[in-house]
């Protein structure tokens, strides 16, 4: 799984952290903050691994 | 054996005679992300629902992957079929390439995993291949790192194969009660010698020598226009195969949601989504788009595709983005946390979104 440009996501309106955008494989998306969630447990992996950042959100 | 003996046989194994199936999709009838995809390279789900294609270092092997309509198999309509475009020179040892299909753990209580009471399942599907010779099929449970094989051998090419193969219940763990990924069910196309060696065929700690012991053929991946197809598959309690147990499209789809699902506009026009979000000031909107068709195995990864309007009742139809911004997901819908990009809009006006032609909403919780 190719990951890149992650970034934690804001609500707007509450400022809470929802979600993780990144691109996987080619796609732009947003990874929920669920462990259950396959592609968040993978960057969760490569985060440990020091392969991947996770940019604040803005 | 008389249709009574049957019936009394089936009843006494202690076989439902309904819901026997524990395969999603096993007719190959859903297709969410497309009928055909090609060049592929990389591991994931494409075409077929549920079934994920799996390659492991192959360095030339290009597949199309296509949700095949079968005219040659009586009860079927469709099959999972993969040809190889550009073949792989030759398989080395730490190669493979194989399809994969994964399962929930609460799905598989009554399999009474980790106790003396552990059932025996059969697993029984049609195949057929321009290629013939042994292939491994391993079902490897997460729980525990256990793992057993088995071979089936495809006789003649391009002809439909029903296979069955029985494995042991699984003694040595049980499988935990949750959401998460628990079963795999590994049909091998290609595998080489790292992955072959050691004896699989009773349950065990997983190694990497056993996921595809005895895989005889690496002719599909190492053949430029093989093909490999499959349907009917059924995993079942008992050791004995019945006949394949067919569910309807939507009861298919349904199950196939839980993973994987779309919002896809699908008309000439724009589809308007049933909610109503809100300004949120004079540039966004705010709020919950769309619910998902059922409820999902977990809060899943959303993205979109095409694009997309809002219309409010003052600042009529301009000014969006045609990208959703800020798309994100709950545990069931897909809801913006702000998408900006008008200056027209007045706080706290009822806002609804469309999709214009072809564009989808896209949530994604498979295994």
């Amino acid at each position: 799984m190719k990951i890149i440009n992650a970034k934690y996501m804001k609500d707007m309106a509450t400022d809470e952290t929802v979600g993780i955008a990144a691109t996987i494989d080619g796609t732009d998306v947003t990874v929920s903050l669920d462990p259950a969630n396959r592609h968040y447990e993978e960057i969760m992996r490569q985060v440990a691994a020091g392969d991947l950042t996770i940019a604040d959100a803005d | 054996m008389s249709k009574a003996a049957e019936l009394a046989a089936l009843i006494g194994s202690q076989t439902a005679l309904s819901n026997r199936n524990l395969i999603i999709n096993g007719a190959m009838k859903v297709a969410q992300r497309g009928t055909s995809s090609t060049g592929l390279h990389d591991s994931g789900y494409y075409t077929v629902d549920r079934y994920s294609l799996i390659f492991g270092n192959e360095d030339e092997l290009r597949v199309t992957m296509t949700q095949n309509s079968v005219t040659d198999l009586a009860g079927f309509a469709n099959s999972l079929k993969v040809q190889t475009t550009t073949a792989e020179s030759a398989i080395a040892a730490d190669e493979s390439y194989y399809i994969i299909n994964r399962y929930e753990g609460q799905d598989f209580q009554q399999l009474k995993y980790g106790t003396s009471n552990a059932l025996s399942t059969t697993l029984s599907f049609y195949v057929k291949s321009s290629v013939t010779g042994t292939f491994a099929v391993a079902i490897y449970q997460t729980d525990g790192n256990d793992i057993i094989g088995s071979t089936y051998t495809i006789n003649s090419a391009d002809t439909w194969e029903r296979k069955t193969i029985t494995f042991a219940g699984n003694t040595l763990a049980a499988i935990v009660d949750d959401n998460t990924n628990a079963i795999m069910i590994d049909w091998f196309l290609a595998a080489g010698s790292n992955f072959t060696s050691v004896n699989n065929t009773s349950w065990g700690g997983y190694e990497t020598g056993k996921l595809a012991y005895g895989h005889g053929t690496n002719a599909v991946a190492t053949t430029t226009n093989a093909t490999w197809e499959i349907t009917g598959v059924q995993w079942e309690l008992g050791e004995q195969a019945t006949p394949f147990e067919h569910r309807s499209f939507g009861d298919e789809l349904a199950r196939c949601q839980r993973y994987y699902a779309e919002r896809k506009n699908g008309t000439g026009g724009s589809m308007y989504y049933g909610n109503t979000l809100q300004a949120y000031g004079t540039s966004s909107i705010y709020g919950v788009i769309a619910d998902y068709p059922v409820p999902m195995r977990a809060t899943p990864t959303v993205s979109q595709s095409g694009d997309f309007g809002a219309y409010t009742a003052s600042s009529g139809n301009n000014g969006m983005a045609t990208t959703i911004g800020n798309l994100s997901a709950t545990s069931h819908a897909w809801r913006t946390g702000g998408w900006s990009g008008n200056s027209n809009l007045t706080a706290g006006h009822a806002v609804v979104l469309y999709a214009l032609s072809n564009a989808k909403l896209i949530a994604d919780a498979e295994l």
